[in-house]
């Protein structure tokens, strides 16, 4: 399995707060990954580095086959690029309709006289639809997303998501503020989706990450405390030590 | 006392140069009999001279009388004397020498002289000589006053004979210093002028340099060769940035050393004059309308011998070739003018290092304005973020305030101790209001936030228009603040402005102290960073921001009463400073007071910066300092003083 | 699903209907094609109405769809009616000087014409030389070309500036009034090449037409309501489409288009530069009908004026800021122009012509704290639209939103 994304030995610092500090780590296409970790530990600036919203003080971020450093180009670019990113609360466009969010997310040139251009074919449609299904939106593609329910509107966001057909999701607390039955549905999106891509999640609930069944890697302070299955981690002294047994 | 000594000095020194002298003033008049009964400008010279040379002390008094018109001569003999009005038309007469009345004679057998004001200036000057040594401080004083504002050669001596015996130190030092800049300009000993200029080339005042500039003005000339004789400052070649060729030319003309060239306007009238029954000489009127036809047309006239031929470009070549041009200074000595030219240098530089303190001073005085302007800003909208284009509208209240306060006391001082919280009550109750009424709706719109107190802004403007009129209302400082502290000729600052940067720093350890210090600071920076979070451990959210609006909007009134003291109060006194206010706190750095000192600062010193380099436009000065910042928010876009996390507007 | 564009916004058709409507009831009642009933100078007025509409439309693109609130627009239009403002003066300040130069004995050289056309239009500036800007003030094509060029360039420089260094909001806003303030003092120099405070003059005469200004004016409004026309329908087919989505998005949350991949800076340059030439041609073609135009029409206070239209009328709709900016700059010329009637309260007597800006700033206010549709949002009482029931920010940049999200990481 080849390496789709490395990270190497990056840190960052905010006002004197090493908030990164030689972070390192890695994932191969159509991977699942759980991270997992204390408040502060990092989860959030890792994200923003890898998606070019902060910029390390050093280290390298490395990407797909060609090896390109994700650390010269813009957050356009990387999106571009294939990197989708779900932030922790839903931020759909919420004056807009369900079906005008999905096909803005919609795999497309994203140049501006493109975009200008653009009118949505008949296939474009028809993906809109399938993904509706999908996130189970089918019938409230013409509503406006602001009046969508909390869930539903992870959902879209979610869905807008897998339009874009990321080679990378990074997902940030999926499940947050869902009823058992709405995150069996992200469990099961989530599971899916890694089938075709690589997936990093990003959660405190245990029995999500559980659910997800994957590799885990445990942030603290900064850098990776541990890194394997679920049961590896949660019998590591460390990790009980400043996560579990707290 | 001393009168005495010095008139039996004066007479002592007469007896021992002239005999003729030993008996009085009289003979002396009357040697000059002649030209002193003319009066007249041009020929009185030698007599005066004549006068104030004798040494004799009653000269100063017969001199003095007759600039006051009041001497008279009697016709019999042709004799001087003072006269006084006595009874009816008769006048009583004093003898100069022995100062006894010689008795009362008519009107008509006397001769007033009546000097004219030319004559009387030459009089005033031969009794400087007899001034600086008057016994009267006042008069000593006047004397020097007179000879700095109006120097003459003639006055060198007198001055110098005059230091010794100057009892007074300060005076003594003044005409000491006169001397050198008289020594300078008019002693005949070149070596004595070389060394009062080094002596004087480490001194910046105005006078020095009025002495020194004089003897390096120079002259273009032209010339087939370099006169020997004339002192020479630069060789000059034509073509060079120096002169161009067309100057060289125009040099050339002017000394009459070449003919001068056709303009096309000459061209064009020499054409018009001779038209004849619509050609010119076989050209059509209608073909004239390019300079080509019309160089031929003229071309064809001169060769008709109707007009100069046209100067070709050889003809100007040859002209510039086989001339000299260069620059002669007007002082013949080059002795002097080389140590005027270096002394002018090393004053120059002097002066350079004095303006830039001088600007420094400005830049401070300009930037301690912002920041004050700026301070009520960097609470509303650096600390709590609300954006409020009313604030200059604040600060014309306040100045308003200032004005309003004068009309009902008198009494400047007091007035504005008394607007100082007048205004800062006023503004502050403005503001609690504004806070209570829009903002508070508004909290999370920024954009509908700025819109709304731009609303308010309009509505305060118009207000005060119709309230007190489009004119401009004064506000006046207290009699103490006028004037400037003067350091020298160039380098000084106006007390107002040290007034302004003195309560400048008063707000900033004001607001030090308060966000600090206080309970109130504290509360103010917890519901700032988390209000929810601040509202869950006791704090009103509510009343501590409208508090700090108010806090705010009360120091925004205040600056307008300073600021007030050196602008025209008017409607419009607000929008002036808005822009550069928010500019002071987004180049600073937004929500510390740090960032606005230093926004100011950055502000205040770039535009006496560009106005230096580009004095006569400020306009400009104030395009550029934008275009500046403009660029400049493309590098630190959070401001000199930056806080992380929470960033400009991200 | 696939519709024409039209068909899914028949506000567009509404409006060019009655746009139509009403520029040919005005031709009917007009002096110089009708009846004469509306008088020249009302005509006028319309026709500057019309232009006015079409800059709030720019304005209503630029902040009410893609969120960026620019209180620089007016300098665009300001410099839109520099540009065609130094042809009309140029070339009818030749025909003046042609037509005395012919009087003379021998005709004028070419040089001697333009020196004479320099003397007369700099000489108030004391000057009489031709500034290097004026450089193709002699050709109409040339000049028309600048009208977009200039502020569109001006645009594209300080957009490409304040975009790429990430400014936003409010901060935006204060920057485009420095630009517009730097613009208009700059102006304001007598050295600057456009006749410094004097501006450029005597715009309502077109060079080379004998026709009376009774059928001038009625020319301007007819050109003035096809360039609103075509303006409203550029703008109508911009924002519906994907491209409408995206600057919707960058309005409502720049972040997470950005996150989707799109060129956010790329996107609002676009914006501001589009908006920047529509609103020149706005200028280009009000201020021939204006006579005048000097730096003060440029000064910060108009730009937030436009802003004040747009907030009437109701942001996020053309047909608010249409609304807006007709309903406001018409009442603001019957007030000012002492039309209105005076209302005496017995110890003080109202007059319009002073109390007309407090009564707007107040009114400003309060639409911006009870009304923040503005008019626009009558129609949706008319329509019975449904307003979304939306649990996040309102229309704009959020700060409160940051805050949170700063509380709980």
């Amino acid at each position: 399995m080849s390496t789709l994304l490395e990270v190497s030995g990056v840190s960052v610092t905010f006002d004197g707060f090493r908030a990164i500090n030689n972070l390192s780590f890695q994932i191969g296409e159509a991977e699942l990954r759980a991270v997992i970790g204390p408040n502060g530990a990092g989860k959030t600036a890792f994200m923003d580095i890898v998606t070019g919203k902060t910029r390390p003080d050093e280290g390298r971020v490395i990407w797909g086959e060609k090896s390109v450093s994700l650390l010269r180009m813009s957050e356009a670019k990387i999106a571009q690029a294939g990197v989708g990113r779900k932030f922790q609360k839903p931020t759909v466009f919420e004056d807009q309709s369900v079906r005008e969010n999905l096909l803005m997310a919609l795999k497309n040139k994203r140049g501006w006289l493109a975009v200008l251009f653009y009118r949505p074919t008949n296939s474009d449609l028809d993906k809109v639809k399938e993904l509706a299904e999908e996130i189970g939106l089918k019938d409230e593609l013409d509503r406006k997303s602001g009046e969508l329910s909390h869930g539903q509107k992870q959902w879209l966001e979610i869905g807008m998501l897998l339009a874009q057909e990321p080679r990378l999701l990074l997902v940030d607390e999926p499940a947050a503020g869902m009823t058992p039955q709405e995150r069996e549905h992200t469990t099961d999106l989530l599971v899916q989706a890694a089938k075709t891509r690589a997936v990093v999640v990003v959660e405190h609930d245990m029995e999500f990450v559980r659910r997800l069944n994957c590799k885990v890697t445990v942030l603290h302070e900064g850098s990776v405390l541990a890194e394997g299955s679920l049961d590896h981690v949660t019998s590591n002294q460390d990790v009980i030590d400043v996560y579990l047994g707290r | 006392m001393l009168r005495l000594f010095l008139a039996g000095l004066a007479i002592l020194c007469a007896c021992l140069t002239a005999n003729a002298q030993e008996a009085g003033l009289q003979p002396i008049l009357q040697e000059h009999q002649e030209i002193i009964a003319k009066s007249s400008r041009k020929t009185i010279g030698p007599a005066i001279d004549a006068i104030a040379s004798s040494g004799l002390p009653q000269a100063q008094v017969m001199l003095e009388t007759w600039a006051a018109k009041d001497v008279w001569m009697r016709k019999s003999d042709g004799l001087f004397f003072a006269g006084k009005k006595a009874e009816g038309r008769s006048y009583e007469l004093t003898d100069f020498d022995t100062g006894e009345v010689v008795g009362t004679y008519q009107k008509s057998d006397l001769k007033q002289l009546k000097p004219n004001s030319g004559i009387r200036a030459m009089i005033g000057t031969a009794l400087v000589q007899f001034q600086l040594t008057d016994s009267d401080r006042a008069k000593r004083l006047a004397a020097l006053t007179s000879i700095q504002r109006d120097p003459e050669g003639a006055l060198l001596e007198p001055l110098r004979a005059s230091i010794e015996d100057e009892p007074d130190a300060d005076l003594k030092a003044q005409k000491q210093r006169l001397e050198r800049l008289l020594t300078i300009g008019y002693d005949e000993d070149t070596a004595a002028r070389v060394a009062a200029i080094e002596e004087m080339s480490d001194d910046l005042s105005v006078d020095v340099r009025a002495a020194l500039n004089p003897l390096v003005v120079t002259k273009r000339e032209a010339g087939t060769d370099l006169p020997s004789d004339a002192n020479i400052a630069t060789i000059l070649d034509p073509g060079s940035e120096a002169l161009s060729r067309d100057e060289a030319y125009d040099l050339l003309v002017a000394n009459d050393l070449a003919a001068p060239r056709t303009s096309p306007d000459d061209i064009r009238a020499a054409l018009a004059a001779n038209i004849d029954g619509g050609r010119v000489w076989g050209i059509s009127v209608a073909q004239l309308n390019s300079d080509a036809t019309r160089a031929q047309a003229y071309a064809v006239l001169a060769e008709a011998g109707l007009v100069p031929a046209l100067i070709a470009d050889a003809d100007i070549d040859t002209a510039l070739e086989t001339h000299v041009f260069f620059e002669t200074y007007s002082e013949p000595s080059p002795e002097v003018t080389a140590a005027a030219e270096k002394a002018l240098g090393q004053i120059e530089l002097k002066v350079g290092l004095n303006q830039t303190l001088d600007l420094t001073l400005d830049a401070i005085s300009l930037a301690s304005i912002y920041f004050l302007a700026a301070i009520g800003l960097a609470i509303t909208f650096g600390v709590m973020g609300v954006i409020n284009m009313a604030h200059g509208e604040f600060i014309m209240m306040g100045a308003y305030t200032g004005y309003v306060v004068q009309q009902f006391i008198p009494d400047h001082t007091l007035s504005i101790i008394v607007a100082i919280p007048m205004a800062f009550a006023v503004t502050f109750a403005m503001g609690v209001a504004m806070e209570r009424l829009v903002i508070r709706w508004l909290y999370s719109r920024p954009l509908e936030t700025l819109l709304a107190t731009f609303g308010i802004s309009i509505a305060l403007q118009q207000l005060a228009k119709n309230i007190f009129g489009t004119q401009a209302r004064p506000l006046t400082a207290p009699g103490w603040l006028d004037g400037a502290w003067v350091l020298n000729d160039v380098v000084s600052i106006s007390y107002i402005r040290i007034a302004i940067f003195v309560l400048a720093m008063i707000f900033l350890g004001l607001f030090l102290y308060i966000m600090k210090r206080t309970r109130l600071g504290l509360e103010m920076r917890a519901v700032t960073q988390n209000p929810r979070m601040a509202g869950s451990m006791g704090i009103n959210p509510g009343r501590v921001n409208m508090l700090t609006f108010g806090l705010g909007s009360g120091i925004a009134g205040i600056a307008g009463v300073a600021i007030g003291l050196f602008a025209k109060v008017t409607s419009d006194l607000g929008s002036d400073y808005i822009v550069q206010s928010f500019m002071t706190v987004v180049v600073g750095g937004v929500g510390n007071i740090w960032g606005a000192l230093a926004g100011a600062g950055m502000i205040g010193f770039l535009q006496k910066g560009i106005e230096w380099m580009n004095p006569s436009n400020t306009l400009a000065a104030q395009t550029y300092m934008i275009i500046f910042i403009i660029i400049f928010i493309q590098f630190r876009p959070r401001g000199i003083i930056a806080l992380k996390g929470r960033a400009a507007g991200d | 699903m696939e519709r024409s564009f039209v068909a899914k916004n028949p506000s567009v058709l509404v409006f060019l209907a009655i746009l139509s409507l009403f520029t040919l009831g005005v031709t009917v009642l007009s002096e110089g094609f009708g009846i004469g009933v509306i008088s020249t100078s009302f005509v006028k007025t319309l026709g500057k109405t019309l232009c006015l509409c079409l800059i709030a439309v720019a304005m209503d693109l630029v902040w009410g769809f893609t969120g960026i609130l620019s209180l620089g627009h007016f300098a665009f239009f300001g410099l839109g009616g520099y540009m065609i403002g130094m042809w009309l003066m140029y070339e009818r300040t030749r025909l003046i000087v042609v037509e005395s130069l012919s009087q003379a004995e021998i005709p004028p050289t070419p040089s001697e014409v333009v020196d004479a056309i320099g003397t007369q239009i700099f000489g108030v500036v004391g000057s009489s030389d031709f500034p290097l800007i004026w450089a193709f003030s002699h050709s109409l094509t040339l000049q028309l070309i600048l009208v977009v060029l200039v502020p569109g360039l001006l645009a594209l420089i300080f957009g490409w500036l304040a975009f790429r260094s990430r400014v936003t909001g409010v901060y935006l806003s204060i920057l485009t009034q420095a630009m517009t303030l730097a613009l208009a003092l700059y102006l304001f120099q007598n050295d600057s090449g456009l006749r410094g405070n004097n501006g450029l003059s005597g715009l309502q005469n077109l060079p080379g037409v004998t026709a009376s200004q009774d059928v001038v004016s009625i020319w301007f409004l007819w050109a003035s309501a096809l360039a609103l026309g075509l303006g409203y329908m550029l703008a109508a087919w911009v924002v519906s489409g994907k491209f409408g989505s995206v600057i919707r998005g960058i309005r409502d949350n720049e972040a997470r288009v950005r996150f989707l991949g799109y060129s956010v800076e790329v996107y609002k340059l676009a914006v501001f530069t589009l908006t920047a030439c529509i609103a020149a041609i706005a200028g280009a073609l009000y201020y021939p009908q204006a006579g005048i135009i000097n730096p003060e029409e440029m000064a910060p206070i108009a730009s937030i004026y436009l802003a004040v239209w747009v907030a009437i009328g109701g942001r996020g709709r053309l047909y608010g800021a249409v609304i807006g900016a007709a309903f406001v700059s018409l009442l603001s010329t019957w007030f000012t122009g002492g039309q209105a009637p005076d209302i005496p309260l017995g110890f003080y007597t109202i007059k319009w012509v002073d109390w007309w800006q407090v009564l707007l700033g107040v009114s400003f206010v309060l639409v911006t704290l009870f009304a923040p549709k503005g008019i626009g949002g009558l129609f949706d009482l008319w329509t019975n639209r449904r307003a979304p029931q939306r649990h996040g920010a309102p229309l704009g940049p959020d700060d409160s939103a940051l805050r949170e999200k700063e509380a709980t990481e």
